[in-house]
């Protein structure tokens, strides 16, 4: 991995059945930078999230994820199927078997990566507060000894998660519903209260699948400022995926282009917007037009 | 509606709708009776049949139409909406009822005869087993139907283990909760990744399994003809007239009359007790992380591992706290009946148990204490109509999801006060 990069992929790929969704993509993302990821719908935006987030087995390829002071392999700890290679080291079959057992989507998020979902995922029964305080489930007292005793110390620790997601309530602007239900909430709010509660788990690279998605320019422009503050103040690396081209070219750092599965270009707004090939793809014409 | 006064039309109009199927439904039953081979007829039955029928529907479509009657309408169907959060300050005026709820349970057994005695404590066993259940498919949302072989698994548990062991009631107590537990995390290991559906069948097996395997291992369980389980005992003083091997039964260790009810009273005790601690569990389970994980689990599994939440093992400690707790159930059963066989551990028993998690609102605790009494200790109360108590209760349950989809009592979230948010 080149330095200063939170994540490295190489030659990507995944498919579906016959369908190929992603095709040899490899990438970088630097540290402490707004990355942008845009392409036409049906591109393979999410596909590629649902990779680097660990929900789906990439069908090849290679994920490094250096976050947290560690290195991890994103399909190692998913638990891959056993390789002849396994059965001659007793190591590599040990760490095989574990990852087999209780590897899984949520390593990939423990080691510092959260993200956000195209069509909203909270969880709508449970108050605004209890959904940041379920994200936070890695930070507090989980011993049952200690809950159901209501010790110092777990007092101590569950007084601490509600502060920090005050904290979150307040920079998305939340505060005032802190006692509502989370399915209760506008569309608008229900998309910044999924930030504060990626943010909960305290990742250092953020994923955002169309944040702007359903909001009106005002809340674009709030969005677009929250996003800022999250790269400025908190030195999280973000990556989002987004089809709001003011939002992108205002605030990306660097912008991937993704068209039918494979990256067509790669480089600063400026470069992107002037490039025939990703015109071409989102006005759709023909490769024969484009050679 | 333009003005506020009362529309007399409608009332009118429905009333007279509900005459006329009256007349059409009691006209043939009522007004014609048979004489032999001949009939007559009986119009002023029928007239006054068809008035009250008439005049019921008038009025309850005025109440409905009047202000009042439409509050109340709002009431009742917005009622089961859903969950609502409580204000921080929010305090329960179920605190002032709980004090007098615990000294009914204190001097009741000074007043009860051994048969309410015996109902009570039924009713207390499915209480216990309805909060367990209640963790399972109430706070994590996985749909368990063979929750009746951990139940079985701690009668079990305190029959053989006294046969084959010599094992007492206290030392099988925490065992079988134990047992239960290890038996819930083997099932549950390689099924909790399945969804819905899937857990459901498979649990389902799990429990005839059990059924099956207690009815026809004659030689190990005796089979169908069951097991006898021991008294309880107290400090090792036994409840009988007579104490076996030379021992002092309890009456005369402390000097009081011989009264057979003792054993019972001493279940009783012991079993308040046990639930009363599971209620103060339950109760901090829920403010607890683990709580949370299982309620989130419930809400979206995807969202959950989003979190960094390892979605089996929430599963699997739901799962094996709820099965601690059925085995717990059990050894009180087996030894408030002094004998367990397999017909205890039928598929309807773990249908009850769902229903009383059901009906009581899903994840509700009062409400799971409220619907165990009324399914288990109603039917004792009213035995004159125990053949129609599968009709009842199928009644009950159709009525339940019509009105009330989400129990009989609204769930309510803890709110919090508000903190200044302090950076990280
Ligand atoms: N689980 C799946 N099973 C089969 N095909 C899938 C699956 N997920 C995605 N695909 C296919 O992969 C391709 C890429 O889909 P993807 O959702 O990644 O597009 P996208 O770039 O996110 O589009 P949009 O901008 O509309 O969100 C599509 O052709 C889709 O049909
Ligand atoms: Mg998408």
């Amino acid at each position: 991995m080149s330095d200063g990069e939170i994540l490295r992929v190489e030659r990507l790929s995944m498919r579906f059945g016959g369908i190929r969704a992603l095709h040899d993509v490899s990438l970088g993302v630097k540290c402490h930078s707004i990355t942008a990821l845009i392409g036409p719908n049906g591109a393979g935006k999410t596909t590629l999230f649902n990779c680097l987030t660990g929900f789906y087995r990439a069908s090849g390829g290679r994920i490094l994820f250096e976050a947290r002071g560690r290195s991890t392999d994103v399909l190692q700890v998913l638990g891959g199927p056993f390789r002849a290679g396994d059965f001659l080291s007793p190591r590599r079959f040990a760490s095989r078997l574990w990852y087999k057992l209780f590897g899984g989507t949520h390593l990939v998020n423990r080691a510092g990566l959260a993200r956000t979902f195209q069509n909203i995922r909270l969880f709508r029964e449970m108050s605004v507060l209890e959904n940041l305080l379920v994200a936070q489930h890695l930070w507090v007292e989980r011993g049952l000894l200690a809950g159901i005793l209501n010790t110092r110390g777990f007092r101590r620790a569950e007084e601490q998660a509600l502060e920090h997601a005050f904290y979150w309530l307040e920079a998305v602007d939340l505060v005032d519903c802190a006692n509502r239900l989370a399915g209760e909430l506008s569309y608008g709010q229900q998309r910044r209260l999924e930030i504060a509660r990626a943010m909960c788990t305290r990742p250092q690279l953020l994923c955002l699948d169309e944040p702007a998605a359903g909001l009106n320019p005002a809340e674009t422009a709030a969005l677009s400022r929250i996003i800022r503050t999250l790269r400025d103040a908190h030195e999280v690396t973000v990556l989002l995926i987004e089809h709001d081209m003011g939002l992108v070219m205002g605030i990306s750092d660097h912008i991937l282009v993704l068209d039918h599965g494979e990256l067509i270009a790669e480089g600063p707004p400026a470069a992107i917007r002037h490039d025939p090939k990703v015109i071409a793809a989102y006005l759709g014409a023909d490769e024969e037009e484009l050679a | 509606m333009a003005e506020p006064s009362l529309d007399i039309r409608q009332p009118l109009l429905d009333s007279l709708l509900a005459g006329l199927i009256a007349l059409v439904v009691f006209g043939p039953i009522v007004g014609v009776v048979l004489d032999g081979y001949s009939f007559h007829l009986e119009s002023s039955r029928v007239a006054w049949i068809v008035g009250a029928v008439m005049l019921g529907r008038f009025l309850l479509s005025l109440f409905l139409h009047s202000a009042g009657g439409r509050g109340w309408l709002q009431r009742l169907e917005g009622g089961g909406a859903g969950v609502q959060v409580l204000p921080p300050e929010h305090r329960s005026h179920l605190r002032w009822l709980l004090p007098l709820v615990l000294l009914a349970a204190v001097v009741f057994p000074f007043f009860a005869g051994k048969y309410l005695l015996t109902v009570v404590i039924l009713g207390l066993i499915y209480v216990l087993l309805g909060l367990g259940l209640n963790i399972v498919v109430g706070l994590a949302g996985l749909l368990d139907l063979g929750y009746v072989a951990f139940y079985a698994i701690g009668a079990y548990g305190l029959a053989l283990g006294y046969e084959y062991l010599g094992l007492g009631f206290w030392s099988v107590l925490p065992l079988a909760a134990l047992m239960a537990a290890l038996a819930g995390a083997l099932l549950g290991f390689p099924v909790l990744r399945m969804h819905g559906d899937y857990l459901a069948i498979v649990t389902l097996g799990f429990g005839e399994i059990i059924r099956l395997v207690l009815n026809n291992w004659l030689s190990f369980t005796g089979g169908p003809n069951g097991m006898s389980v021991p008294a309880p005992t107290f400090l090792g003083l036994e409840f009988g007239r007579r104490a076996r091997d030379g021992g002092v039964p309890f009456h005369e260790f402390f000097g009081i009359a011989y009264n057979p009810n003792l054993k019972f009273l001493f279940i009783y005790v012991v079993l308040l007790l046990t639930v009363l601690l599971v209620l103060y569990v339950k109760g901090r389970l829920v403010r607890m992380p683990i709580g949370r994980a299982w309620e989130a689990l419930r809400e979206d599994e995807i969202a959950c591992r989003a979190m960094g939440l390892n979605h089996v093992l929430v599963k699997l400690s739901a799962f094996m706290l709820g099965a601690s707790t059925a085995g717990l159930a059990g050894v009180f059963f087996a030894s408030y009946q002094g004998f367990v066989n397999p017909t205890s551990f039928t598929f309807f028993e773990s249908a009850l148990i769902l229903a009383i998690v059901v009906l009581g609102g899903m994840g509700s605790t009062l409400g799971v204490v409220l619907a165990a009494f009324m399914l288990t200790v109603a039917p004792e109360l009213l035995r004159s109509f125990a053949d129609y108590r599968v009709l009842l209760f199928g009644m009950l349950m159709v009525l339940m999801m019509i009105w009330r989809p989400r129990g009989l009592i609204r769930i309510s979230r803890r709110g919090f006060a508000r903190r200044p948010g302090v950076a990280p």
